[in-house]
């Protein structure tokens, strides 16, 4: 039992520290504002709840887990919408994906819906 | 594999450093700050394990809401006249940073 | 390890911060900077220090500053003169206060003066004496609260000094002028709205959370009222000020402030009464260990209402005088055309 505990939490801890470090990776390697974002925000996200999920897997304690189902339900929460809002605020704003010149109205639906 | 983890979160931190330093826009930066509040709540949940002192959670939380809060923060402010006009104004200056 | 990683990352954004020229990219990284050395503070088993720099250092002053500078302008003033006389200056008193530091004892060395006077009684004997698990907070509460006290008083100055520069006082029919153009601009923020709706009951119960639970964790009466305002804080951003001045009316938070500062003292002034010495918890109760803890609990509750109180009152009157900055512009703008 305790084996396998420990092999599930290295498990979801191995998928997450992959997804981190790919995400800070397209943060760098992409070539605009938009899909540095998209990188950003799906790593962040599924990132932090691979790993908090492999820290549950080892908390033993009923209080320790708790807080850790709070962070990850906040960071459920809290990710993909600051994601949402940040490129809502971009495009309002006036910075255009690359390749983009033209300001059209369906553009700007397509947008702030695929990358929430 | 608690280590391993750390570190690949410290990775991640540089990058988003890096981003953060580089810019070009506003928005890069932001969104470097946000991916950093993020790895940093998990570094320290990580720390809390590595060093086996798991209060280091409430500080987790705060992290994960006060992230949200200035990064909402940010966009309030930035969306005002002033960041849209000199948004189109600044890029060329900016890129030489 | 960890440590001189965190404080080497430190040193790039500090030289990355001194380089640029925008200052939102300044304040950004102030930010940051801010999360790092919280994470350094954690690192360095400092829980207490590392909670106050994330509510404080991350969070509430990145906002201000940035408030700040809507207000002022992004880019920095060109200096076009060479201060050489003020670098050597620097120079030598950094190079002294280095060479001063080769005296010291070690970092960390167990029998460096700050370890051998008063930290192994508070460590050894708190227990006894206070009965409370986090020492960080007994001592802060207790052994030190006269300084404690001086904090809280800072706090409140500062809080007076915002008031007296930046506070405008307003006619009612003008802040519904102000309030309309101010809810207009952000009607279209609707997953953020519903976001925030679900997230304010959860901060402000943790907030009380950290109040009560300072005891025995990380936290305590300034992390706690930080937490607090910040909730507020993220309602007056999305609803809008003249709505959030609805629901905790400015004279209130005003009364409320003094009203911290003033219960602190009065602890201090009831232990005097009860032939005590000042902030002396023991006498409040028959128990002295049940008498300190109703001491901590008391100012505790002083401080943390104080700093909430003070901080809404400096974020109200930041972006007060925003929206009258914008009332003000606009009006320009229409006169103009």
């Amino acid at each position: 039992m305790e084996i396998l505990l420990s092999i599930t939490s290295g498990l979801f801890l191995f998928i997450g520290s992959f997804l981190c470090i790919s995400g800070g990776v397209g943060i760098i390697r992409f070539p605009d504002f938009y899909t540095r974002m998209h990188a950003a925000g799906v790593t962040d996200t599924l990132g932090s709840a691979m790993i908090l999920t492999g820290l549950m897997f080892q908390s033993g304690d009923l209080l320790v887990f708790a807080k850790l189902v709070m962070v990850l339900l906040l960071i459920l929460l809290v990710g993909p919408t600051t994601s949402h809002v940040l490129a809502k605020a971009a495009f309002h704003n006036g910075l255009l994906p690359q390749g983009l010149n033209t300001l059209s109205k369906s553009d700007d639906k397509e947008d702030t819906s695929s990358n929430t | 594999m608690l280590i391993a983890a750390t570190l690949a979160i410290f990775v991640a931190m540089l990058l988003a450093i890096f981003r953060g330093i580089a810019g070009p826009t506003l928005y890069d930066r932001i969104l470097a700050v946000n991916m950093f509040g993020t790895k940093t709540v998990l570094l320290i949940s990580l720390l809390g394990f590595v060093m086996g002192r798991p209060e280091f959670l409430d500080i987790a939380i705060v992290y994960a809401l006060i992230n949200f809060i200035s990064v909402i923060g940010v966009l309030r402010y930035s969306d005002t006249d002033q960041f849209k006009h000199r948004q189109s104004n600044d890029k060329p200056t900016e890129k030489e940073l | 390890m960890i440590n001189i990683v965190l404080l080497s990352l430190l040193v790039v954004i500090a030289i990355a911060i001194i380089r640029m020229k925008d200052l939102f990219a300044v304040v950004m990284l102030t930010g940051i900077y801010g999360l790092l050395s919280a994470s350094f503070f954690v690192a360095m088993d400092a829980v207490d220090v590392a909670f106050t720099e994330a509510a404080v250092g991350a969070g509430i002053s990145t906002l201000l500053m940035l408030v700040a500078i809507t207000m002022t302008g992004r880019k920095e003033k060109v200096t076009r003169h060479k201060p050489f006389a003020a670098l050597f200056i620097v120079l030598i008193t950094g190079g002294l206060l280095i060479y001063g530091t080769l005296d010291m004892p070690l970092f960390g060395s167990a029998d460096a003066p700050i370890h051998s006077h008063v930290a192994p009684r508070y460590l050894n004997d708190s227990m006894q004496e206070i009965g409370i698990p986090n020492v960080v907070t007994s001592v802060l509460a207790s052994y030190r609260a006269f300084d404690t006290f001086g904090e809280v008083v800072v706090i409140f100055t500062a809080g007076i000094g915002v008031l007296a520069l930046l506070f405008v006082p307003r006619r009612k029919e003008e802040d519904e002028k102000i309030a309309s153009i101010n809810d207009s601009m952000h009607e279209h923020h609707l997953v953020i709205r519903i976001i925030t709706k679900m997230l304010i009951p959860f901060i402000l119960l943790f907030a009380l959370y950290v109040q009560f639970h300072g005891d025995y964790g990380p936290g305590g009466g300034f992390q706690a009222g930080v937490i607090f305002s910040s909730a507020i804080v993220l309602y007056t951003m999305l609803f809008g000020l003249s709505t959030a001045r609805k629901v905790i009316n400015q004279g209130f938070i005003q009364l409320m402030a003094a009203f911290g500062v003033l219960f602190y003292g009065c602890v201090g002034i009831a232990s005097l009464m009860n032939g005590g010495n000042f902030f002396d918890y023991n006498v409040l109760s028959d128990d002295p260990v049940a008498g300190q803890h109703l001491g901590i609990l008391l100012i505790e509750w002083g401080v943390g209402v104080t700093v909430a109180a003070i901080m809404i009152i400096i974020f109200f009157s930041f972006a007060g005088r925003r929206e009258l900055q914008q009332h003000s512009e606009n009006n320009k703008n229409r006169e103009s055309l």
